[in-house]
């Protein structure tokens, strides 16, 4: 089965005709913008929530968007089994409505950071990265709180669970300072829940799927999770 | 009706980049004892009820439920009556 990706719209979403693009038109796969008032997810057999700026970041990142209507059925979708990926703002999102575990504050370097990262795949027992035959992705990053903070009990569950699924590193795959655009805690870029069908990454597949602006590693995420529909 | 002030603190366990970044400018303006700056947030509201009791509620909800992320925050508040 082809699956369908939802993209969730929420005021001041701004990678959702990003994520859109990619999954239709570069990708091929069915996809339909999911107004954030709307409670309807049209049949959609996996959530995007695009990264941007919801509701201008005011509070705290993904704090508003978390109580838009849509968000009840999303929650909803995702207990009962339902794929949710959240990228950059729709990880922050995922946080605060607390799907995923832990907080984003802003960067160490209280900069926005803007540039191409390499992630370590920490674990391939599950859709997101399983059909995924490297190991290290190139995928650029852009956000200025994205600062990933949790307290040790919580982190020892992620590590227990493998809940950890991407890190931040070298291009080697080494795991340092160096490596790390924000501060993160433990070089942390991406999560998921513990029954693995939720998932929330900082850096933004979406942009680079496309072979015309140079990498695709983007995409191997999005085919990994198409691959356990189609299988 | 009640005015309620609410201060929103970050837990001492979690780093504070806005509150370092502030104090090194303190250190420029020469304020060599100003130690430990932590930024927070200060927010008021109207509660419109007489009852003392309900605006409480509403407010500790109000804070826990959005005003705060109790994973990284604590909060404060006072309640006025006001006419």
């Amino acid at each position: 089965m082809k699956p369908k990706f939802g993209v969730v719209v929420f005021p001041g979403s701004n990678c959702d005709h990003d994520a859109y693009y990619s999954l239709k038109k570069v990708l091929g796969y069915e996809a339909e913008f999911l107004w954030h008032k709307e409670k309807d997810l049209k049949a959609s057999n996996v959530i995007i929530l695009p990264g941007g700026f919801s509701y201008g970041d005011y509070l705290r990142t993904g704090a508003i968007a978390r109580f838009s209507p849509i968000m009840d059925s999303v929650y909803k979708f995702a207990e009962n089994g339902g794929v949710v990926i959240g990228i950059c703002n729709g990880f922050q999102i995922l946080l605060e409505i607390g799907l995923l575990p832990g907080v984003m504050i802003k960067n160490e370097s209280l900069k926005f950071v803007c540039k191409d990262v390499y992630l370590n795949i920490e674990n391939k027992e599950n859709i997101f990265t399983k059909s995924i035959k490297q190991n290290i992705l190139k995928i650029p990053v852009a956000h200025g709180d994205g600062n990933y903070f949790t307290d040790e009990e919580t982190l020892k569950e992620l590590e227990d669970n493998n809940q950890i699924l991407f890190r931040y590193v070298s291009s080697v795959g080494k795991v340092n300072s160096e490596s790390n655009p924000n501060g993160s805690f433990m070089n942390i870029a991406g999560i998921m829940n513990k029954k693995k069908n939720v998932m929330g990454l900082m850096p933004h597949p979406e942009r680079c799927c496309n072979p015309l602006l140079g990498d695709i590693d983007g995409s191997l995420i999005f085919r990994s999770v198409a691959q356990h529909f189609l299988n | 009706m009640f005015k309620a002030t609410v201060i929103i603190k970050r837990r001492p366990k979690i780093l504070d980049p806005e509150g370092k970044a502030v104090e090194q400018g303190a250190k420029l303006l020469g304020f060599n004892n100003v130690k430990q700056t932590r930024i927070g947030k200060y927010i008021e509201f109207f509660v419109d009820t007489t009852d003392k009791k309900l605006a409480e509620n509403e407010v500790r909800e109000y804070c826990e439920k959005l005003l705060s992320n109790p994973i990284m925050e604590n909060f404060d508040y006072t309640l006025e009556e006001v006419k």
